[in-house]
C-alpha cells in the first residue's frame, strides 16, 4: 500500500467526495434496515412468537394461506391431533376488534388461544400502555366487541398487523366473533419428521412452518417487499457508484501505473495497491455510515419502530464493503491492460 | 558484456504491411561503458531501448541482460530481471505525483520487497549524489525540470542496476542544465560500473560518452564508423 496511502493523502478532496457517497447510502441503508426490522416486527411478531412450529391454514382453492381467508373446523383439529409426530394441535383464532377501557380504546388484534380462561383476558404491553392498565390496579376491566374481559395479565410486545395484541379464550373468540368456525388456524407442535403432505391433502388443509407464517398475513409481503426492494437498489446503486468511481481514477492513473510496471513492479503488485486503497475507503465511509445509522435509530426508537441489532447495522455495512470491492475490483483490472511501454518515449 | 543484443529484428504492425523498426541490430555494452545512440526522428532508438528494457519482445535475435538470456523468458520474468537488473530513466521524468523525491526512491525498495531501512539509507545516499539532499521532501510540482529529471535518475539507480536505459533525458532541459544531466549519468556510470545506453538529440552532450553508435533506418551503425569528432563537425539533422 506505499502508492495507494499516498494517493489517497494527496487526493484527499476526490477521496473525501468518494467516502461521504459511501457514508450516506450506508446511513440510508442501515436506517433503512432498521426501519424493515421495526415494522416486520409490528406486523408479525405475534406469529413469529407463537409456540408452536408449524401453522395449519384451512384450503382455499389455489390461492396462497392467508389469516384472513382461513376458516378452519372442528373435525379438522380433531382430525390434526390425531396425526402421527404431531405432539399438540391447538386452535388459535385471529380478528382485528376494538379493546376498551372506560374512556379509552383502540383497535387491537384479538387473539383466541387454548391458555387463557374463559372472560380473562392478557394484554400485550403495548396495548395495555395505550389503556392504561395494569392488572389489579385500576382498570382491570376491558370490553371487546360488547363484552367484559377481566385483565389478568401482561405479556410481551407481541403485535400482528401493526396493531397490538389482546388474547383471550378460544371459547370467548368464538362467541365474540359470532364465526361458526372453530378457529382461524391450527398450531403444531411436532416431533420426527411427520407426513404433514398426506394430512393436509386428506383434510384440506395447508401447513407452513412457523417462521414462513408471515407471508399469510395480508400487508406484509408487499410492505416488508418494497423495503427489501429498496435496500436492494440502494446497495446495487453503492456498487455501481464506487465502480464509476474507480474507472475515472483507474483511468487517470494510467501514466502512473505505466511508469510502475516499467519500473519493475508486477501487475499483482499493483492490483493489490490499488485494491487495498478501495477498501480504506469503503472501510472509512461505511464504517463511519453505520456507526450514525445505529445511533439515529437509538435516538428514533421511541418514535419509530427500529430495530438495532447487528443484522441490521453489521450485516449492511459488511454488504456495503464487499459490495463497493466488488465494484472497484472491476473497475480496477484494467490495471492489468496498461502496456508499460508507454512510459518509455514522449507520449507523456 | 553486461548488455548484449545479438541480430535482433523487431517489427511493428503498420496496416497490412509490417515496419521494420530494427534491422539485424547488434549492440555489446560493456560494466562502466558510457554509449551514445543519435540519429534521426523514426530511425529506431526508442525502440531499440524498449527491446534492452524488456518492455518489447523482438521477432528474432537474442538479448542478454546481466548475464540472463531473456529471449524465451516469460512476461513475469522480465519484469523481475527488469526489477532487479536494469535501470530505466524516461524521456519525462515520468515522476509519480503523489510522492516526495525521497518516496519517489522509496517505491523501488517496496516494489522490491527490500527492507524499508536500507532503503532509507541507500535513497538518501543517491539524493547527495544527485544533489538534491534539500529536496528530499518535495513533490514534483515543487520540483523545476532539471531537478525532477535528477530525481528520475537517482530512482533508477535505487535497485543497484547493471544496465542503464535513459532515454532523451536532456529533451526537456536547456542546454546547460543538459550538460550537468549527462555529466552526472557519466560519473555514476563509471563510479557504479553501469552499462549505459543513453539516447539523445543533444549533440553537445557527446564529448562526455565513451562511444557514440548511429541509428538510421533501423539499422545501428558499427562501433568506429563515425567518431565523435565525425558527428560534432556534420551535425545530424541537416540531412532529415
Ligand atoms: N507502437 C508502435 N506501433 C507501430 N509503429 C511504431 C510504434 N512505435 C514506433 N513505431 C514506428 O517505429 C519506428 C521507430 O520508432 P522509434 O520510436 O523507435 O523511433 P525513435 O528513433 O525513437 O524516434 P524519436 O527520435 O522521434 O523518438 C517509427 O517509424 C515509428 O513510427
Ligand atoms: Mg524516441
Amino acid at each position: 500500500m506505499f502508492v495507494a496511502l499516498r494517493d489517497l493523502r494527496f487526493a484527499k478532496g476526490r477521496f473525501a467526495l468518494m467516502g461521504a457517497v459511501v457514508l450516506l447510502i450506508t446511513l440510508l441503508v442501515t436506517m433503512l434496515s432498521g426501519l424493515t426490522a421495526g415494522l416486520a416486527r409490528e406486523n408479525i411478531s405475534a406469529i413469529t412468537e407463537l409456540p408452536a412450529d408449524r401453522v395449519v391454514f384451512a384450503a382455499s382453492g389455489d390461492s396462497a394461506p392467508s389469516f384472513s381467508d382461513s376458516r378452519v373446523t372442528d373435525t379438522m383439529w380433531r382430525e390434526w391431533q390425531r396425526v402421527p409426530g404431531v405432539s399438540t394441535a391447538e386452535r388459535l383464532g385471529i380478528t382485528m376488534g376494538r379493546v376498551a377501557s372506560g374512556e379509552r380504546g383502540t383497535g387491537a388484534a384479538v387473539f383466541g388461544v387454548e391458555n387463557v380462561r374463559d372472560g380473562e383476558v392478557v394484554l400485550s404491553s403495548g396495548l395495555a400502555e395505550e389503556l392504561g392498565g395494569e392488572p389489579g390496579g385500576k382498570h382491570t376491566t376491558v370490553r371487546i366487541s360488547g363484552q367484559d374481559f377481566t385483565v389478568s395479565a401482561t405479556a410481551g410486545a407481541a403485535s400482528y398487523s401493526h396493531a397490538p395484541v389482546a388474547w383471550i379464550s378460544i371459547g370467548d373468540w368464538q362467541r365474540t366473533a359470532g364465526q361458526d368456525a372453530v378457529a382461524t388456524v391450527i398450531t403444531l407442535r411436532t416431533s420426527g419428521d411427520p407426513d404433514l403432505a398426506a394430512a393436509d391433502t386428506r383434510l384440506g388443509t395447508v401447513t407452513v412452518d412457523r417462521d414462513d407464517a408471515p407471508a399469510a398475513i395480508g400487508s406484509f409481503s408487499s410492505e416488508n417487499g418494497s423495503l427489501q426492494l429498496m435496500r436492494g437498489f440502494l446497495f446495487a446503486i453503492s456498487a455501481l457508484v464506487i465502480g464509476a468511481f474507480f474507472t475515472v481514477w483507474t483511468i487517470q492513473r494510467r501514466g502512473d501505473v505505466a511508469v510502475l510496471k516499467a519500473l519493475g513492479a508486477s501487475t499483482g503488485y499493483l492490483l493489490r495497491d490499488a485494491l487495498a486503497q478501495a477498501v480504506v475507503v469503503l472501510l472509512l465511509g461505511a464504517g463511519i455510515g453505520g456507526a450514525l445509522g445505529a445511533g439515529a435509530g437509538a435516538l428514533a426508537g421511541d418514535a419509530v419502530p427500529f430495530v438495532l441489532s447487528a443484522a441490521t447495522t453489521a450485516v449492511p455495512v459488511a454488504v456495503m464493503i464487499l459490495l463497493g470491492a466488488a465494484g472497484a475490483a472491476l473497475a480496477i483490472r484494467k490495471i492489468t491492460s496498461v502496456d508499460p511501454l508507454t512510459a518509455l518515449g514522449a507520449s507523456r | 558484456m553486461t548488455l548484449r543484443i545479438d541480430d535482433v529484428v523487431l517489427t511493428y504492425p503498420d496496416g497490412d504491411r509490417t515496419l521494420t523498426a530494427l534491422d539485424h541490430v547488434d549492440l555489446d555494452v560493456a560494466r562502466g561503458e558510457f554509449t551514445a545512440v543519435v540519429g534521426p526522428s523514426g530511425s529506431g532508438k526508442s525502440s531499440l531501448l524498449a527491446v534492452a528494457a524488456m518492455l518489447l519482445t523482438p521477432d528474432s535475435g537474442r538479448v542478454t541482460v546481466a548475464g540472463h538470456d531473456v529471449s524465451g523468458a516469460s512476461p513475469a520474468a522480465r519484469t523481475r530481471i527488469r526489477r532487479d537488473h536494469v535501470g530505466v530513466v524516461f524521456q519525462q521524468s515520468n515522476l509519480l505525483s503523489s510522492l516526495t523525491a525521497l518516496e519517489q526512491l522509496l517505491v523501488m525498495a517496496h516494489i522490491s520487497g527490500a527492507s524499508p531501512r536500507a532503503a532509507a539509507v541507500r535513497a538518501r545516499e543517491l539524493l547527495i549524489a544527485v544533489d538534491l539532499a534539500d529536496k528530499e521532501h518535495k513533490r514534483p510540482h515543487q520540483l523545476s525540470g532539471g531537478e525532477r529529471q535528477r530525481v528520475n535518475i537517482a530512482r533508477a539507480l535505487m535497485n543497484r542496476p547493471e544496465v542503464l536505459l535513459v532515454d532523451e533525458p536532456t529533451s526537456a532541459l536547456d542546454h546547460e542544465r543538459g550538460i550537468r544531466i549527462v555529466s552526472l549519468l557519466a560519473g555514476l556510470t563509471r563510479e557504479n560500473g553501469l552499462a549505459t545506453v543513453m539516447v539523445t538529440h543533444d549533440l553537445g552532450t557527446l564529448p562526455l560518452v565513451d562511444r557514440v553508435l548511429t541509428m538510421a533506418d533501423a539499422r545501428l551503425s558499427e562501433d568506429g564508423r563515425k567518431t565523435k569528432a565525425d558527428l560534432l563537425a556534420a551535425p545530424m539533422g541537416a540531412g532529415e
